[in-house]
């Protein structure tokens, strides 16, 4: 069972329905004890990273999720979830999670796409990921697939936590992880075929994890 | 870099696809959840669903509509058509679309443009405008009007001016339908799309006239769009949406070819 944490960012249902198309018990909750027995936790979220802080800190999640990922617990961060495990997001000038060192930072408008056109924001619509290290989440998935992104701000995590970065006007981490942790920005509930290929590696190794125990 | 994006838009009245779309092979051809399915698999990076049901009674159904599509198909998809207050939003995304779009309800009351956006995202909030080409005049600089009711109405308000408010309030997106180009397959509007790209900051998505895929290629660059949506010349079989990224890739044109 894999548990998606609902700390009432966004809609939830659309990760659950991914899931369900690929037959991964899962469910969307907001307790502790569920969210700790989980083989796996998805942390997704789509909001502002101000509310959503304040959303985990309210309800005590902050430290669910932290201590989960320090317990070796296998953790996947989409989107929001995934900007949110850094030290600082400059949206709402927040503080976030602190799992991983870095901070999240808005696209500047001024940089330039390879056609030469300004970029627009957000960053919406589908985007390659080009791997800077090898990632079990991506078995299987052809390397010139692309994935669906929406999102104003991007991470800037230390650079031995990149595990896959994106070009828009510069390049950008999209995929950052540590150890069982990993964080996309792109929504793979939401990327045809090879979002639900990630999501179903997931469910794979936290099911493989949880047969090591 | 960021591929252009292919949108086929979707008519539905009274939970059926409305217009006489004909396929290949065993399609349901008034089934909008296996045509969306059908277009999910030749490769349509994003659907729109317009609701021009007319009776409220029957606005539920639409909302099943989306429930069966948000089971099927695993790319974002839209809502828009009678869409006017906060509680239609609330029940379109609840019901597993990503985005909604608004039109004539922003022209009357561009408060649902903020509240939309406050409530669910930018990313969730698509304006749509129908333009119509007019002479320029102190009241409309661009000489390009905003319309509602199939162009039948005019609204007395520049589209460019509209465009730049429609940013301000917080719109994630602004789909920019010539009433003009609309149902011609003459092409896109291309001035157009291009002075409303170059003016505001969010994506563009153009609408209207496709009727040959060189017409995409050039709303994509000439236009500078971040997406064409296209009706006719996918639903009477001319050509599938993977003829379409072929011809659009083999003019050097970003899109996404696996899926």
């Amino acid at each position: 069972m894999l548990a998606i944490v609902d700390y009432r960012a966004g809609n939830l249902t659309s990760v659950r329905r991914a899931l369900d198309s690929l037959e991964i018990p899962c469910v969307i909750t907001g307790d502790p004890k569920i969210i700790t027995a989980a083989e796996g936790i998805i942390f997704p979220g789509v909001g502002a990273a101000g509310s959503a802080m304040h959303h985990l800190r309210q309800t005590g999640l902050d430290r669910v999720i932290t201590e989960a990922v320090h317990q070796g617990r296998p953790v996947l961060g989409i989107c929001l979830g995934c900007q949110i495990i850094l030290d600082h997001s400059q949206e709402n000038d927040t503080p976030t999670l602190g799992i991983i060192p870095g901070e999240c930072i808005p696209f500047s408008p001024e940089l330039k796409e390879e056609n030469g056109e300004s970029i627009r924001i957000p960053h919406m619509g589908w985007n390659r990921v080009e791997l800077k290290q090898p990632c079990r989440l991506f078995d299987g998935v052809a390397p010139e697939s692309e994935f669906y992104f929406v999102h104003t701000y991007y991470t800037r995590p230390e650079p031995e936590y990149i595990i896959g970065a994106t070009y828009y006007g510069q390049e950008f981490c999209s995929v950052l992880g540590l150890g069982n942790l990993w964080a996309v920005q792109f929504h793979p509930e939401k990327s045809g075929r090879p979002g639900l290929k990630i999501l179903q590696n997931f469910a794979a190794y936290c099911r493989e994890t949880r047969h090591a125990q | 870099m960021l591929s252009k994006r292919i949108i086929p838009c979707l008519d539905v009245r009274d939970g059926k696809l409305t217009k006489g779309i004909k396929f290949k092979g065993n399609v349901d051809i008034g089934d909008p959840v296996e045509t969306a399915r059908m277009y999910y698999e030749q490769g349509a990076d994003e659907i729109v669903f317009y609701d021009i049901t007319a009776s409220s009674e029957h606005r539920g159904i639409m909302l099943k509509v989306v429930e069966e599509v948000a089971k099927t198909i695993f790319i974002p998809f839209s809502v828009g058509g009678g869409i006017s207050t906060l509680e239609d939003m609330r029940a379109v995304i609840g019901a597993g679309a990503e985005k909604i779009s608004v039109n004539s309800a922003a022209v009357k009351t561009p408060e649902i443009i903020s509240q939309g956006a406050a409530a669910f995202g930018c990313q969730c909030v698509v304006v749509g405008m129908d333009v119509l080409k007019v002479t320029r005049t102190a009241e409309i600089p661009s000489g390009y009007e905003i319309v509602i009711h199939g162009g039948r109405k005019h609204m007395g308000i520049d589209a460019l001016a509209w465009a730049k408010r429609v940013e301000e309030l917080g719109a994630g997106e602004l789909c920019i339908n010539s009433i003009d180009a609309d149902g011609t397959k003459d092409g896109y509007e291309l001035h157009l799309t291009r002075l409303i790209v170059d003016n505001v900051n969010i994506p563009i998505i153009a609408s209207g006239g496709a009727g040959n895929p060189q017409h995409m290629v050039d709303a994509v660059t000439t236009g500078g769009a971040s997406a064409a949506l296209i009706a006719s010349i996918v639903h009477y079989g001319e050509y599938t949406i993977t003829d379409l990224k072929k011809y659009m890739d083999g003019q050097g044109v970003k899109v996404r070819t696996v899926w």
